[in-house]
């Protein structure tokens, strides 16, 4: 019972606001103290697995290849490519951002987008002057919404689209811990299981952001009478 | 043959060169600190399998001191200005996406291509051979079509790096976590806690168990990868797979996104729920989270009934 501790430290540590690698590490000692380790040997056994968890990692390799290509321009002819959609009102255009995120994280392309480098410069002055012209003028309230929605978007759409890429991090982690038990399982056979959920996300969250639009429009048409 | 430790060599390589680059950045007033972490990071990568279990062990400990006495940090220096950028898309045009899909597009070949030349390369490792390969030609076609100067990538990746920040190994840091956690037997104390909560002889209450544990157990660590192992060794290996015979494959794939679920409802995954509330300037700090439980809890139900139609 008493290795549950860990746990606590986690939680602890997270609400405390302590470095989340710092959290993890103390959460591993007390763990394995808890169990009766010595802590040479919780140190050793938690260099044994970061050493052969580096396939993790590796992912970071594709950096270069981001940075050479946004400083080229990659981001400006994305936002050429949205911005080219017309009447766009924010049910539409998330929902549009949202299934061309699912689908270039599908494919691995995870950091072309972001909260930092599209939320905020793009996708959400872009949900907000829908918004504006959708409800006349937003109130502060939809306003700060329509800007927690267009985040929350962007977390749905990269979540349950990038396991259908075969490298990604969480793959490989379901890859390496089935080898453990003896089962060998092939990252493709992995990831078009991920495609059912990014379906399902997809109706669940564009249903959603359907009704913020209706929403959205009720707001303009009673201004519009008052 | 080729072999895993080759895409290791290459990732060290990236990582020195982020570190040894990172010391000339001025506008970094942490660079040595950064660069130390980087440059470990690469040792790792290079040299990770001659360093011993307690060498690791140290090396990790050096990186969370690092990261945890705030000695990493980023510059302000190098990005490309907005309007050299804008008149470069204009330019190359629609062919950006095209490198860009050069790294996709070989790993998806190169998985199915090596497998029929297990004698050149190592047929457990393609999926990460590949995306090193990968990189290597996107690389080269950026040198090629777009002229790019020698330094531009590792400069541009560098600075991309600094800006993920320790944030980068926090899921390795994590699978390592749950070794510890699986060395403890942390699972089988989970495991006891949830199974007396599933009713003897119902698989659909084991599904439920799952999934629902992986939601809850991802909000408690923040992360899915975290929940993962300690979830499918309580129950999706043991119960679902063993004694009910589930596919592996869709007990642990679907598994995965019910824990993602759980991701989207809490605040200790700081980096997607309360990074972006910032960045937006919301008043209410889960202002992103509130708008993502509508979204969750139903597709938290879908994913279970996903894995009790297709796994069994």
């Amino acid at each position: 019972m008493w290795v549950l501790l860990g746990i606590a430290v986690i939680v602890a540590g997270f609400v405390l606001r302590f470095n989340p690698l710092l959290v993890i590490l103390v959460s591993a000692l007390v763990t394995g103290i808890a169990a009766g380790l010595d802590p040479v040997a919780i140190i050793a056994a938690f260099g044994r697995a970061f050493n052969e968890a580096r396939y993790v990692s590796v992912v970071w390799l594709v950096l270069p290849v981001v940075g050479m290509l946004e400083a080229f321009g990659l981001q400006e002819r994305a936002r050429a490519l949205i911005e080219r959609m017309r009447g766009a009102t924010v049910g539409r255009l998330l929902t549009g951002y949202m299934l061309l995120r699912q689908a270039t994280a599908a494919v691995g392309l995870i950091s072309i987008a972001g909260h930092a480098q599209t939320v905020r410069p793009l996708v959400a002055p872009m949900a907000e002057a829908a918004g504006d012209r959708q409800a006349e003028v937003l109130g502060e309230d939809e306003r700060e919404e329509v800007k927690a929605w267009s985040a929350a978007t962007d977390n749905v759409g990269v979540f349950f689209g990038e396991d259908i890429f075969l490298a990604i991090g969480s793959i490989l982690l379901i890859k390496g811990l089935l080898e453990q038990y003896g089962y060998d399982i092939e990252p493709l056979h992995l990831s078009v299981w991920a495609i059912p959920t990014a379906i399902a996300a997809a109706l669940i969250h564009g249903f959603r952001l359907w009704r913020l639009d209706r929403r959205l429009n009720r707001l303009g048409l009673a201004e519009d009478g008052a | 043959m080729i072999t895993i430790q080759w895409v290791y060599t290459l990732a060290g390589a990236v990582f020195a060169a982020f570190a040894l680059l990172g010391l000339r950045d001025a506008s970094n007033p942490r660079r040595w600190g950064t660069s130390a972490f980087w440059g470990l990071l690469a040792l790792s990568m290079w040299a990770g399998d001659s360093l011993g279990d307690f060498g690791n062990g140290v090396l990790v400990l050096c990186l969370v001191a690092i990261a945890g006495f705030g000695l990493l940090g980023k510059g302000t220096s190098g990005e490309v200005p907005a309007e050299a950028r804008r008149e470069r898309s204009e330019t190359f045009g629609n062919g950006l996406f095209t490198v860009a899909l050069i790294i996709p597009i070989t790993a998806l070949v190169g998985t199915f291509v090596f497998k029929q030349i297990p004698e050149w390369v190592d047929p457990r490792q393609t999926t990460l051979i590949s995306l090193g390969l990968g990189v290597l030609i996107a690389l080269g076609a950026g040198y090629a079509w777009l002229r790019a100067g020698a330094l531009v990538p590792l400069e541009q990746g560098r600075r991309l790096m600094d800006s993920v920040g320790w944030a980068a190994i926090l899921p390795q840091m994590l699978a390592s976590l749950g070794a510890v956690f699986a060395l403890a037997g942390v699972g089988e104390v989970v495991g006891d806690i949830v199974r007396l909560a599933i009713p003897e002889g119902s698989l659909f209450g084991a599904v439920v168990a799952y999934a629902l544990g992986m939601a809850l157990f991802t909000m408690v660590m923040g992360n899915a990868f975290a929940a993962f192992p300690v979830m499918t060794a309580a129950i999706g290996i043991p119960l679902l797979i063993e004694r009910y015979g589930g596919e592996p494959a869709i007990v642990c794939a679907i598994g995965m996104l019910a824990g993602f679920c759980g991701t989207l409802m809490t605040p200790m995954a700081a980096n997607f729920n309360l990074v972006p509330a910032a960045l937006l300037e919301l008043k209410d700090e889960y202002g992103v989270i509130r708008r993502q439980v509508g979204t969750a809890i139903p597709l938290l139900a879908v994913n279970i009934l996903l894995i009790w139609w297709l796994a069994f």
